[in-house]
Parts: C-alpha cells; sequence; structure tokens
C-alpha cells in the first residue's frame, strides 16, 4: 500500500493505482475524455491533470502512478486555469451546435465546459473542415466533432480487436479514418459501434429515426436477446420506444457489443409484430379475442387427451424465452396435459 | 462451459473447432483475439477459413465430419510423445486404456488423410495444445451437428482430460450456445427426459418431489424430441403440438419433412412475437411480448443467469409468454398464480438445486453462475474443480465416422451450413432491421474457385443446388474461404433455404441432426 495526500487529506491505496484512482477511491471527480478503466492510461486529452508538489509541470493523473508521500491538488488554480486552456483549445474548434446536437445532455466536452465556465476558444485560428462518413448503415462519423481522444482507436484495436480506425495523417490534420481515407463501408469495420459507444463527444453517432435529447430518455438494464454470450446492455428508453442500446462494462461483456446487440433492438416496433391473438376459421388466420384462443386451445387440449392420451400432445419450448417461460411451459404440459413430450431447439 | 467467458484472456492456448466464433459469438470472438494480443496461441480446425483463422497459429481446414480424426490424431501425438497430463489421469479419470486402444491406429499421416490437412499440422496443434500451462477448447455446432455429434463431444473431452485441462481456470470445454436462452430451457427441463436442474424423469424420487410441489400426477417415462415428434406428428401420434418462439419451418433440417410433419398435426398453436413461417400454418396463433417488453432471467453459455428488465409494453394485446402459459393453465382448470416472474423464478430456486441460492434480489447487481447451491454462495466460475461429477472423469476411445451420406458421382459437393454476423438464425427479427437486412440482403452459395472454374460458374450467378430432399436456386459466391469440393450456405434464408437440402438424419444417442454436413449437386 501507498500513502499519499490528496487536496490535504490523506489517503492509502494500492501500489498498483494512478493517481486518478486513487482520487476516485477517495470519492474525487476528475474530468477525463481519453481514460477508458479497461484499458492502460493513455494520457492524450490532458483534462485530467493536477499538480503534484515538487514536479515540474502539472501531470495527467490517468497515467502517473502514486507514490510514497506523494502530495496532489486536483483543483488548484493553476490546475483549473489548465483545464480551461484546454477546454478552449477543443471548442475553438468544434462546431458549437449545441442547441441541435443529438449528443448534448450527454457529451463530456458541454458538460466539462458548463463546469469550467468555458464559453468560446478566443483564438480564431483555423477550422476542421471534414465531409461526414455516413457509409456505415448503423453510424456516422462526424470528425468536424473529434476531439482525437483516441478511445474509438483503442476500443476497436484493444479491445474489439477488429483494426478498421486509427490515426490519419499528423499534427493539425490528424484525424480518425480507416486507412488511404476510405469510408466504413469499404473497411474491415464490423458494425458493433463499440467505437460509438466509447465516443465521449458528438463525432461518433448512431443513425436514430427518431429524434430525442438525452435527457428524455430512461434507461433500464437488461440482457442482450440474441446469442448465448448474455451481454448486458442499457436500453434507452423515450416514451414507449427503445431508442438505443449501451453496453455495460460489467460481467460477461465488460462494455462490448456486437452490431445484433448495440443495433438489432430495432425489430421492437416493426409493424409486422403480432398483435392480437389469431384462429383460423375457413382456412383462413383470423383475429380473436384471448378468452376465445384460451378457450379454443384448451378445449382442444382436454379433447385430445381424452380421446389419444397425453402423450399425443408435445411442446416445443424456446431457447429465446426466459427461464420462467420456460419452466412454466414444461410445467403446463407435464403437471397440467400429463406428458413428457417437451422439448426445444437445443439440438438445432 | 466448463469455464467464464473471461477466462478465455488469459489462456495461453485456445483450440476453436466446429466454431465461427467471430460471427456467432462476436463478443466471445473479441475476448479471444484481446487473448492472443497478449500472446496466447490460436488453433483453429474448420471446413471454412473463418476470419480467426487468419490469425491462427495453426489453422486445420478440415473436411466436414472429420473431427474425431483429427482429435484422435492428436492424441495419437501425444501419447507418442509423452505430452499426457499422468498425474491428472492417474488421479482423476479411468478407462484410459480404452482410448490408448483407439487413438494408437490414429498416426497424425493417417489422421490428415481422413482430414484432409497436412500430417505436420496436426502435430503442431497437438504441441501447443499439450504443452500449454492452461489450454482451453471452444467448440460449437460443428461438433455437435453431426451424426456422431456425441462422439465428437466425447472426443473434445478425451483430449482436455488427457491434457488435465480441465478444473482450473482458463482451461476445459467450452461449447457455445447459440441463442441467449439455450443453456436456460435445458436447465429449466425443457428436454423430454429431464425435469428442472437435469432431474431425471426416470427416477421415482425425482417425480415424487415434484409430484408434491405441483400437486399433481406426472408421468414417468421420457417424452420425444424435436425430430422424434416430428415424425410422430408424420405417422399422427402427435395431435396437437404447441411451438413458443421457434421457427421450425426455417430452422430444422429437410423443410419439406417438417411441412408435413405440421401439417399433419390436429391442431397447431405457435406462440410468437412475428407470423413466421411455422406460425403460418397454424390453427391459433398467440401473440407474445419480445424481450425487452417483460421481466425474467436468462442464463448465458456459462451459466450465469441474468436479469432481464421490462424496457416498454407490447405492441397491441401481446403478453408476456409467461402471463400467457399461466393464463391457459387456468383456463384448463390448474390453479396458477404468480403475480410476476420473480414468484415463478422462487419457485425454480426451490425445485432445482443448481439455483438453489438465487433469487432476483441477488441478481440484481450482476448475474450468477450456477450451480449456486445456497444463498451465500458466490456462483461457479468452472467447473469439475477437484472432481467431475461423475467422481471420476470417463474416457471413451471414439472411432471416425464417415457422414450419413458421403458425397458420390449424383452429388458431389459436400454442403455444411452456418451463421453469419449479420442475421440470426431464421430471420425474423433481423430481417425487419434496417441496416442488418442491407449488410446481408439474400441467401447465398460459397464455393471454391476451383470447383467453380470447373463448372464455369462465375460470382453471381444464379445456381441450383439439390440434394436428395429438395432443389433450391442460389446465388453463387466465390470464395476461398471454402475448397474442393465444400459448400456453404447460411441457413438463415427461408427464401433458398438451405435445410430445404439438410439431412435429418440423427445422432442416435442425442438425437442431434446431421445439419452440418450432407452431400449436394450444383449446377449452373
Amino acid at each position: 500500500m501507498v500513502n499519499l495526500t490528496i487536496n490535504g487529506q490523506a489517503v492509502q491505496v494500492e501500489n498498483s493505482f494512478t493517481i486518478l484512482q486513487a482520487a476516485e477511491q477517495m470519492g474525487i471527480s476528475l474530468p477525463t475524455f481519453c481514460h477508458d478503466k479497461r484499458l492502460t492510461g493513455h494520457g492524450a486529452c490532458r483534462i485530467c491533470v493536477v499538480e503534484v508538489k515538487g514536479a515540474r509541470s502539472l501531470m495527467t493523473a490517468c497515467t502517473v502512478p502514486v507514490s510514497e508521500g506523494m502530495m496532489v491538488e486536483t483543483h488548484s488554480p493553476s490546475v483549473i486555469e489548465a483545464r480551461k486552456e484546454i477546454l478552449r483549445l477543443m471548442i475553438e474548434n468544434h462546431p458549437l451546435d449545441c442547441l441541435t446536437c443529438a449528443k448534448a445532455g450527454a457529451c463530456k466536452l458541454q458538460d466539462y465546459c458548463f463546469e469550467y465556465d468555458v464559453k468560446e476558444g478566443g483564438y480564431q485560428g483555423a477550422k476542421k473542415n471534414y465531409p461526414i462518413d455516413d457509409s456505415n448503415p448503423f453510424f456516422y462519423l462526424d470528425r468536424n466533432k473529434c476531439i482525437l481522444c483516441g478511445r474509438c482507436v483503442r476500443v476497436d484495436n484493444e479491445l474489439q480487436c477488429t483494426g478498421a480506425i486509427n490515426y490519419n495523417q499528423r499534427g493539425f490534420n490528424t484525424h480518425i479514418g480507416i486507412p488511404y481515407e476510405r469510408d466504413f463501408e469499404a473497411s474491415t469495420c464490423v458494425s458493433c459501434g463499440n467505437c460509438v459507444s466509447a465516443c465521449p463527444v458528438g463525432a461518433l453517432m448512431p443513425k436514430s429515426d427518431v429524434k430525442f435529447r438525452q435527457w428524455e430518455v430512461r434507461t433500464v438494464k437488461t440482457t442482450c436477446a440474441y446469442c448465448g454470450v448474455g451481454c448486458q446492455l442499457e436500453l434507452k428508453v423515450k416514451g414507449n420506444k427503445v431508442v438505443g442500446a449501451e453496453p455495460v462494462e460489467t460481467e460477461p461483456n465488460d462494455g462490448l457489443l456486437c452490431v445484433k446487440g448495440k443495433f438489432g433492438y430495432r425489430f421492437l416496433d416493426h409493424p409486422d409484430r403480432l398483435k392480437t391473438p389469431l384462429i383460423r376459421k375457413d382456412g383462413k388466420l383470423a383475429e380473436a379475442s384471448w378468452e376465445e384462443a384460451y378457450r379454443t386451445i384448451a378445449g382442444k387440449m382436454l379433447e385430445i387427451k381424452e380421446q389419444h392420451g397425453p402423450d399425443a400432445m408435445g411442446t416445443f419450448t424456446s431457447a429465446r424465452c426466459t427461464n420462467e417461460e420456460n419452466y412454466l411451459m414444461q410445467k403446463l404440459f407435464r403437471a397440467v396435459a400429463g406428458t413428457n413430450n417437451v422439448d426445444h431447439c437445443a439440438r438445432l | 462451459m466448463t469455464n467464464s467467458i473471461n477466462e478465455l484472456i488469459d489462456a495461453d492456448t485456445i483450440l476453436i473447432i466446429g466454431s465461427n466464433t467471430t460471427e456467432n459469438h462476436p463478443v466471445i470472438g473479441a475476448k479471444i483475439r484481446q487473448a492472443i494480443g497478449k500472446g496466447a496461441k490460436l488453433i483453429v480446425a474448420e471446413p471454412r477459413e473463418i476470419e480467426l483463422a487468419k490469425e491462427a497459429d495453426v489453422f486445420l481446414q478440415i473436411r466436414p465430419g472429420s473431427n474425431v480424426a483429427l482429435l484422435n490424431g492428436m492424441m495419437h501425438v501425444i501419447l507418442a510423445e509423452g505430452w499426457q497430463d499422468k498425474a491428472f489421469i492417474e488421479e482423476r479419470t479411468e478407462g484410459f486404456e480404452t482410448l490408448e486402444r483407439v487413438v494408437k491406429a490414429y498416426t497424425p499421416e493417417r489422421a490428415a488423410q481422413l482430414c484432409g490437412v497436412k500430417a505436420e499440422d496436426i502435430v503442431a496443434a497437438a504441441r501447443l495444445y499439450a504443452k500449454a500451462d492452461k489450454a482451453s477448447i471452444i467448440y460449437c455446432m460443428g461438433i455437435t451437428q453431426h451424426s456422431n455429434g456425441v462422439g465428437n463431444v466425447m472426443s473434445v473431452s478425451n483430449l482436455a482430460m488427457l491434457c488435465g485441462q480441465l478444473g482450473k481456470a482458463s482451461s476445459g470445454v467450452n461449447p457455445l450456445r447459440g441463442q441467449n436462452n439455450v443453456q436456460g430451457a435445458c436447465d429449466m427441463g425443457a428436454l423430454p427426459a429431464t425435469l428442472p436442474g437435469y432431474q431425471p424423469v426416470s427416477k421415482p424420487e425425482v417425480i415424487a418431489k415434484f409430484e408434491q410441489a405441483w400437486n399433481t400426477r406426472l408421468s414417468a417415462k421420457a417424452g420425444l424430441t424435436v425430430p422424434e415428434m416430428m415424425d410422430a406428428a408424420c405417422r399422427g401420434d402427435i395431435k396437437f403440438l404447441y411451438i413458443m418462439g421457434e421457427n421450425p419451418m426455417v430452422s430444422d433440417p429437410d423443410t419439406a419433412h417438417v411441412r408435413h410433419a405440421l401439417t399433419h398435426t390436429d391442431f397447431l398453436v405457435v406462440q410468437d412475437i412475428f407470423l413466421t413461417e411455422t406460425a403460418e400454418l397454424a390453427d391459433v396463433v398467440l401473440p407474445a411480448a419480445a424481450f425487452a417488453e417483460k421481466d425474467g432471467t436468462f442464463s448465458n453459455t456459462e451459466r450465469r443467469v441474468q436479469r432481464v428488465r421490462k424496457a416498454v409494453e407490447a405492441p397491441g394485446s401481446a403478453k408476456p409468454d409467461w402471463v400467457i402459459i399461466m393464463e391457459l393453465m387456468n383456463a384448463l382448470g390448474y390453479k396458477s398464480m404468480y403475480r410476476d416472474p420473480s414468484e415463478i423464478f422462487d419457485e425454480i430456486a426451490s425445485l432445482t438445486p443448481s439455483y438453489a441460492g438465487m433469487s432476483y434480489e441477488r441478481l440484481e447487481e450482476c448475474g450468477i453462475q450456477w450451480p449456486c447451491p445456497d444463498k451465500a454462495h458466490p456462483g461457479t466460475s468452472y467447473l469439475h474443480k477437484g472432481a467431475f461429477s461423475r467422481g471420476k472423469g470417463l474416457f471413451k476411445g471414439v472411432e471416425h465416422q464417415e457422414p450419413v451420406e458421403p458425397t458420390d458421382e449424383q452429388y458431389p459437393f459436400a454442403l455444411t451450413t452456418g451463421r453469419v454476423l449479420y442475421h440470426y438464425h431464421t430471420r425474423t427479427m433481423t430481417k425487419r432491421v434496417k441496416g442488418l437486412e442491407a449488410k446481408v440482403p439474400e441467401s447465398y452459395l460459397e464455393i471454391s474457385p476451383s470447383a467453380a472454374a470447373e463448372l464455369g460458374v462465375k460470382d453471381g450467378d444464379m445456381l441450383k443446388v439439390s440434394s436428395r430432399r429438395g432443389e433450391i436456386s442460389i446465388k453463387a459466391k466465390v470464395t476461398d474461404r471454402v475448397s474442393g469440393n465444400v459448400v456453404f450456405i447460411p441457413f438463415h434464408f427461408a427464401e433458398a433455404a438451405a435445410n430445404v437440402l439438410t439431412n435429418s438424419a440423427l445422432d442416435p444417442n442425442c438425437k442431434t441432426p446431421e445439419l452440418k454436413v450432407c452431400a449436394v449437386a450444383v449446377k449452373k
């Protein structure tokens, strides 16, 4: 364990901790753009800078390991001024279209500018002017809003391990892109959207057929309904409509999803959804009430049981339904119908 | 899975056999790549050159249906070189002699010939697996969907036991479950011979326990599996069939046979979220709520029981499946009353030893892996620590067996099937998601450049593909992902459906159909 002092308060932390982790342990929140706790510290955005007594300059809390006797100030005047300057440099070259930006309300740049009271850059420098890459059917990349924190690149290359995106060019011309300046559709991208989930600003954004404000949605944590990995995700819900999905950083997916988990919820309110029971009448399926449907099914089950015995009935339950539903279905057939003709598609 | 998903990241060697992981279990595919990034060695054994094959240290492009020959060949090498874990074999297993006897005949040269790969690659794979400190095997339907599926699974287990790669972290035998809750459905007794928790209907004490809990009389006679029910329906022995959330008209082998079965039942009930190809044949269709419209739990491929939570209301008068079943129980005169799924879960926990320690309260923050026998138990990240469930692990010598339907002059191509990244199973959901449909809008036949050249087929040509069971028209995709006479069709599409062609021949023990290989003819 290591002893250090943060903002005049003594604290003891694990040897392996960074200043950022030590501050977090004390409940002190530091701003971060590039930091991702699943990855090693990057120190790209500099917004987490802190003052370390005896150090020549401010240090990035996300990369600097703690050491015995270290004295740290996280919100001293020089730290505050440095963070303001970083934010000014960022918004100097960032479209200030928060009024219409879909990320507003969930944008870290917006939040920190509010927190540090930064309204404008004030440099009148050169501006980025990149075309928007909307070649992917699920998301778009607006490089003009990118702050080059690099989280998307690292999530793609180190966690998703697809390696579709990286930095192109150098210096002021640095931008996130596909090799040879191709678009997403012409790349190795698998549309997992993990870069989109990682973007702290409005540069990588899901395409949406509904407009919504981030503060209009509530989130519901649930389990993905596609394959057997069981990824944890948060559905974003506006009114009675699911409008987005975000991965949760927990077992088993640890903040990753695939294209179906991230974007595949869109079948939910498809007009083809079955909305009422149907009963075949004169060879055609016709709308019916629940009462009629239950009466018809129950009548048939009792009739067949009576005439042919319980083993003339069977059920295919579902690997798509919940445990509770599978349990009840086999209970219905075993306890009520009286047969063990219960199976599902485990073999298929 | 005997082990956990995130343990893969720390494995030294990963053997993937019969699994196209990055497309079918993409997040596990990403974790395997993270492991490679940390230095893990990768062996891929697959009939197709899947994405991960390009990153493999050893890629064995095996002939469909030659898994046992490959695994026996690897075990032959391991025994010949003395790389087996002698202490593990001695302490934890029995029947080693029978394995030794069988694999003796599978020299790498013979195995290589049966599999259509190089002998030195089999030796290299054996070395990488056997010499690893922590080696993990991943398999999927490429192992199970064969007429000798049980033999394939036993061979996988033989290899793991031979090298002592069970009962510790980052090792094990790890089947990947293809559907969100196929693990849970099995756990819940959605199987003809077992009640919840794999408690066999053949045991009088099990029947007595459930008769008391459910206040009814139960049958002790094992029921029929899905393929057996299909056959029974064709014979007229199954008169009433109730299908919940399945689409056998697209997912099951030999579509003509399935159609015959479903139209021959006196009464068919289908409960689903869309009017599937199967629902179109039903006498009654019941509209169900989708995953985001109900509460419950799913159990994932690593045995982790996780909460499903309601986010939105179901459309129209659609109801959660559990409500429908409960109301039907009452309509049949069996009193059933649950205010919400947590009460059903409590009943499950009271009757299922591996779920006994779980409750919605405990699952609130994070899922729990079974077995979790009591309230204080943290769950189990890997199985078989110290002992197997039967005590000692049993080696079984397994002989290679040719597919039921070998290729011949009339049907010279070996067809294998699978999924693609952008679709899911029978596409009922994914075809209604614009971007997914745009990515892969139609079915196709992967055919090797050499076979295409021989037939004079170009990429995009329409082909007629036929088997002894049916014929489809399908677009050609000329690709070196497949080689020689192996062809591949994704089974998602009801139009140009792969399962019109596939063989419903079953593994005699587990009744899994041989979906992964049948003989077909390809014509322009």
